[in-house]
């Protein structure tokens, strides 16, 4: 959500920030380089003195090593069930409880971490490397292919994004790759737009002549000299959206158009287990709750982090 | 000044808001003496049955605003819960029936004081127009109606004010129960006639949002999608006046807020709660939970007989022994319902319906049954569960998806959303493995083979095709039950099922209310919709 | 971005803008529609309806024609006003929604308003103070907020302050039994019940409210508080505002007359974006609360293949977004002093 949300303010902000900086911007590999090496330090800086940014990045960490190491470490085998230890609470034997069918939440939110993460990610993808792609080059050469595309990007938006979700994810069939493809749509425009944004501005920029100046065709400027400059906004808002795109899972596995059963995911348990809080089995929902908490907060963190490291006018 | 009067008059700062309604609430004044407030999970969609695309939580506006000529007596449980009686035909607007000698019709005499809710008296007019409606407007209705060989409107028959005759295409042990199920409920067609068209001749439109019945209530207010307001038809003459004067039926989509608000007293009664609530809700004491055996109804498993593997009866035979029937019945069913296996003897010792089947979990057997066949190795094969259905289903697929792993059948979960569940499985048959809850509102194991057992009709989702099953169920469909081969034709039909298990039973589901101990006459019937016309406050 | 000399001139530009972004949507959702797998034909005939009635039940709804005359008819149909009936309500679709957009627009508003009163100070605090404790606060509530997936909060909620407290009031819909709807004005109830000085039912409307408002509001309050936050903490470090301090001009008023105003137009548009974004996310939360909105409206619609009732939804919807933006684009005319107010 923090996408859609933030994207018109977010293209003012950016398109603030670069007027201020693309004075500065210069073209040419070694200068990207030696900025990549300046923003390196940089990175170190900001963890260091931000107590914040430390807890963001450990906590990806853990997430990440879980997703790689889940499968060896969980007590249980996730996907097993047992009538005599259907909806136990958490206990020495299973700290998480067990489920309806007497699985192991511990285990099933364990092992869930990949496949979320990979979720997340996947969807992140997409949406940003399609939409830059569409907004670098309405922005870049505009005429009839911005102006299609931008009807295109408002009609997306024009849709209820939810439903708009449900229904693609109906009408194809509720399978991992579907929700990631939904996830993906309702999040193009973001990117498109700000691509665009960030594009349009540079347009005619000095380096940009230059660069024009000393031979190379449109495809290279845009593709080398242009594009590479609108990443780093970008790679903000796509960890601040990874944390939305679990989010948006959860809901469709609320209304029934979640992962294939018996595959654990955060957002289906969450969903499925909500259901029980009534009863008194509050640890359905709650552990992967927290589980799916702490991932969002963990990609919000970054995102905030991420902006403090590409834009330092924000931390004052 | 005091604090809330100044919010008042500030017009309700939001902050203030906030906090204070939570402060004032009492939820015992919530409903006004005199009603009963019932929740359910679904939507009503329609005030008339015979109305295309109406639901089946709709059917309650026919049972508790309309009469029919005929009703089912009541019977006390077990458990001291009340049910229908399906053995015991009664009187509802029809005082006495008749059959004629030559076996041809049956002739019915109306009740004399019987008059609709505006007053006017029911005459054989409005019969013959309502039992017309119901066979011409097509979809389930009529299905419905010609399960009782009731097809045309030629076969009603005014004879006078109040005398009516039904001419039988066949005499058949289904026409009268058929006549006291919600479809042939008796219409004031007086008030219909007056608001149909040229384009609407039956009043589609006006009865959708207009009950014009004799019933024991009237609609008060219908707000679709939230509530439904029933107010006590005081001229109702077909039974003594329901004790409630108001029922307010209000919808609640999802179940833990049913749950919290039956458990907190804010509502009297929680219409078909799931499984695991009536269990653990059955021990309070302020609360009373009513779990009643859908009759001729299973839970089972299909494996479709257009799927290559499952031609084999042995296939289906290792199935049915590979499914762990005691972990589905305790993890997906709560306890809930009558269990559908572990049967010792090969061959039914009666004709009662629905009884276990000899088969067990038993891998042993299972893995050798399967290795008499091609398929010893196992195959993959989708399970497909209804979405709508999905909190007993998808427990169950689960574990019967770890089940057939053992003996090498690999399963995947399919959800199918609700609405392409029945053109997929019942009209296309194209679900090779998947579960099933058909049951027949006629309770006869024929009526239920009729519909499950035989090539084309629409419950047959497995595709079975059995020419003796064939020529059984047309014997004894219509033929009556103390007739001396009917036991023995049924029996050969339960052997058969047993046998060649087209179907896998799991369990005989229930129906499942929980209401306050203040309210009773809560009656469990056929169709499972809310029937509010015995419903009583107050102890005793 | 170019923004026009008038006002009038705005409106026109985007009105026209707007056209194509519609039929857009038309399109979009009538192919959505019917690539949604149910098959309304056979939901619309009912239970133990055979091939035969389904078939001529498709042919009534107009169903077996080919898609592109579907779509003409639909063209048709709505250049009339008419959006269909829905098969699973049975209802027409445009009173449904006129019925439901209001119970929806209440909860969506009461919720931003609740948001809002706690975000926009929270930001500003969190501004003035960057990388301070308040800073930290803030970020952690809002971000905890928007992590969690509005059904749960929402029967987290119901779980504590109705089933264990008893605080709240039964979650049934918009008004408990006692009362009935105010008569209809604007279907908002609060409203309603105002002019018709019924105040017992302003109140338990208002008690109906206040579960779902929170759960909205938990939403909604990281947007908003962040975006508070960064604008805020652009304009603070602008030259206007240094030199508004080096004049002597007291915190308040650099912080509020000068900061704030002009960190308002960010704030804006999140909120229209915010706004429309809830508006569709309440699906979720009127579920729970068994809420007669359009999101639990379209959610129903779209599981049985509602045809009639998803478009009629998705039309409405797109309609409010693209009214709501050219609000907001009217709204910067004021806000902003650099756009001028017409020649």
């Amino acid at each position: 959500m923090t996408v859609i949300i933030n994207s018109k303010p977010a293209i003012k902000e950016v398109v603030a920030d670069l007027e201020s900086r693309s004075a500065s911007e210069t073209t040419g590999s070694s200068r990207i380089a030696h900025s990549i090496r300046k923003q390196g330090s940089y990175i170190w800086y900001i963890l260091s003195s931000n107590s914040v940014s430390l807890i963001a990045f450990t906590l990806f960490i853990l997430l990440v090593l879980l997703a790689i190491l889940g499968p060896l470490i969980v007590p249980y085998n996730p996907l097993a069930t047992s009538a005599v230890d259907a909806l136990k609470s958490p206990s020495w034997s299973h700290w998480f409880g067990t489920d309806q069918l007497g699985r192991d939440v511990l285990s099933r939110v364990i092992i869930a971490t990949r496949l979320d993460l990979l979720i997340s990610v996947t969807a992140v993808a997409i949406s940003f490397v399609f939409g830059s792609l569409i907004g670098a080059v309405a922005g870049y050469f505009g005429g009839w292919f911005d102006k299609v595309s931008g009807r295109f990007i408002d009609t997306i938006m024009a849709f209820p994004l939810f439903v708009l979700a449900m229904g693609i994810v109906a009408a194809l069939g509720n399978t991992v790759e579907n929700i990631v493809y939904a996830t993906a749509i309702i999040n193009l425009p973001f990117y498109a737009r700000v691509a665009r944004a960030e594009v349009n501005i540079r347009r005619d920029a000095g380096f940009v002549h230059a660069a024009k100046l000393s031979g190379n065709s449109d495809f290279r400027v845009l593709a080398f000299h242009i594009y590479p400059n609108t990443l780093p906004p970008m790679m903000v808002q796509a960890s601040l959206n990874m944390g939305w795109a679990i989010l948006n899972a959860a809901g469709l596995s609320f209304i029934g158009l979640g992962v294939r059963p018996p595959t654990a995911e955060w957002g289906i348990m969450v969903a499925e287990g909500a259901n029980f809080i009534v009863s008194g089995e509050w640890w359905l929902a709650f552990f992967p709750g927290i589980a799916l908490m702490l991932a969002v907060f963990t990609f919000n963190l970054l995102g905030d982090c991420l902006r403090d490291i590409v834009d330092p006018r924000q931390r004052t | 000044m005091d604090r809330r009067k100044f919010i008042k008059t500030a017009g309700m700062t939001a902050l203030g808001a906030s906090v204070l309604p939570f402060l004032k609430f009492s939820s015992a004044t919530a409903a006004p003496s005199g009603s009963a407030v019932v929740v359910i999970g679904q939507t009503i969609n329609s005030l008339d049955i015979h109305r295309k695309g109406t639901n089946r939580p709709s059917y309650q506006i026919a049972v508790n605003c309309y009469d029919r000529l005929l009703s089912f007596g009541t019977k006390k449980m077990d458990d001291g819960s009340l049910s229908y009686d399906y053995s015991k035909l009664e009187a509802d607007l029809a005082e006495s029936w008749e059959t004629t000698a030559d076996g041809k019709s049956i002739i019915f005499k109306l009740r004399e004081n019987a008059v609709f809710s505006d007053g006017s008296p029911v005459t054989a007019n409005d019969v013959k127009w309502s039992l017309d409606r119901a066979v011409s407007l097509g979809g389930f209705p009529a299905v419905q109606m010609k399960a009782g060989s009731l097809i045309k409107p030629e076969q009603f028959v005014v004879i006078n004010e109040k005398t009516f005759q039904i001419d039988l295409i066949r005499p058949s042990k289904l026409t009268l129960p058929d006549l006291a199920v919600p479809v042939p409920m008796i219409i004031n067609s007086k008030v219909a006639k007056a608001n149909s068209t040229t384009d609407d001749p039956w009043a589609t439109e006006y009865l959708h949002r207009n009950p014009a019945g004799s019933g024991a209530y009237k609609v008060a207010r219908w707000d679709p999608g939230q509530q439904l307001v029933y107010e006590r038809n005081d001229k109702w003459t077909s039974g003594s006046l329901p004790g409630v004067k108001r029922v307010v039926v209000r919808e609640v989509p999802s179940g833990a807020t049913r749950r919290a608000l039956i458990e907190r007293g804010d509502v009297d009664i929680s219409f078909g709660v799931s499984d695991k609530d009536a269990r653990e809700l059955s021990g309070r004491d302020d609360l009373s939970v009513v779990s009643t055996p859908i009759e001729n109804c299973i839970y089972c498993l299909c494996p479709n007989l257009s799927f290559t593997p499952f031609k084999d009866k042995l296939v289906r035979q290792a199935v049915a022994f590979a499914l762990p029937y005691e972990e589905i019945f305790k993890l997906a069913a709560y306890g809930q319902g009558v269990p559908m296996w572990g049967a010792s003897d090969n061959s039914p010792k009666d004709t009662s319906w629905p009884q276990p089947f000899p088969y067990a979990n038993n891998i042993e057997k299972a893995q050798e049954l399967l290795s008499r066949t091609d398929y010893k190795k196992g195959f993959e094969v989708p399970l497909s569960i209804n979405l709508g259905l999905s909190s007993w289903m998808e427990p169950t697929a689960l574990l019967i998806q770890e089940g057939l792993a053992k003996i090498g059948i690999k399963a995947t979960i399919e959800k199918i959303p609700g609405a392409n569940w029945r053109t997929a499985a019942l009209v296309e048959k194209k679900l090779p493995l998947h579960l099933e809850n058909f049951g027949g509102w006629l309770n006869y194991p024929d009526y239920y083979f009729f519909w499950a057992y035989i090539k084309g009709h629409l419950f047959n989702s497995s595709n079975y095709d059995n020419p003796e099953v064939k020529q059984l169920v047309d014997e004894t469909l219509h033929m009556e039950i103390n007739d001396p081969v009917y036991s023995d034709k049924v029996k050969r039909l339960i052997k058969i099922a047993f046998d060649d298990v087209p179907r896998i039973p799991l369990w005989q589901p229930t129906l499942n209310s929980v209401m306050s101990q203040d309210l009773s006459g809560y009656e469990y019937w056929f169709h499972r919709q809310l029937d509010a016309r015995k419903y009583n406050k107050g102890k005793g | 971005m170019m923004y026009p000399q008038s006002r009038v001139g705005t409106v026109v530009r985007r009105l026209g803008q707007a056209l194509p972004v519609l039929f857009g949507v038309i399109l979009a959702t009538f192919v959505l529609t019917r690539a949604l797998p149910g098959d309304p034909a056979a939901f619309f005939a009912g239970p133990a309806a055979d091939e035969k009635s389904i078939a001529e039940i498709r042919k009534a709804l107009g169903l077996d024609r080919p898609l592109p005359e579907q779509f003409l008819v639909y063209l048709r149909d709505l250049s009339r006003g008419e959006l269909g009936t829905s098969i699973s309500t049975g209802q027409p679709v445009s009173e449904e929604l006129i019925r439901r957009l209001p119970a929806s627009l209440e909860l969506t508003f009461l919720a931003l308003l609740i948001s809002m009163i706690i975000a926009v100070p929270l930001g500003i605090l969190a501004a003035i103070n960057p990388g301070k404790l308040i800073d930290h606060i803030c970020r952690i509530l809002t971000t905890a907020g928007v992590s969690l997936p509005t059904f749960f909060t929402g029967l987290g909620l119901v779980f504590i302050f109705y089933y264990i407290l008893g605080w709240a009031p039964a979650p049934l819909g918009r008004l408990d039994f006692a009362y009935l709807p105010p008569p209809h004005v604007t279907g908002f109830y609060l409203i309603d019940g105002a002019f018709a000085a019924e105040w017992d039912t302003v109140y338990a409307a208002l008690s109906q409210l206040m579960l779902p408002c929170v759960t909205l509001a938990l939403f909604t309050l990281a947007p908003i508080a962040r975006m508070t936050r960064a604008s805020m903490i652009q304009v603070l470090s602008s030259d206007f505002i240094r030199t508004a301090r080096a004049a002597g001009l007291t915190n308040y008023t650099v912080l509020i007359k000068y900061a704030f105003r002009n960190a308002l137009l960010p704030l804006v548009t999140t909120l229209g974006m915010v706004f429309s974004f809830t508006l569709g996310a309440n699906v979720l939360v009127e579920k729970v609360f068994a809420w007669p909105g359009i999101g639990s409206y379209a959610v129903e619609a779209l599981v049985v293949a509602d045809y009639a009732a998803v478009q009629g939804f998705v039309l409405s919807m797109a309609i409010i977004f693209l009214i709501l933006n050219l609000i907001i684009d009217i709204l910067y005319t004021f806000i902003d002093p650099r756009i001028e107010l017409g020649n």
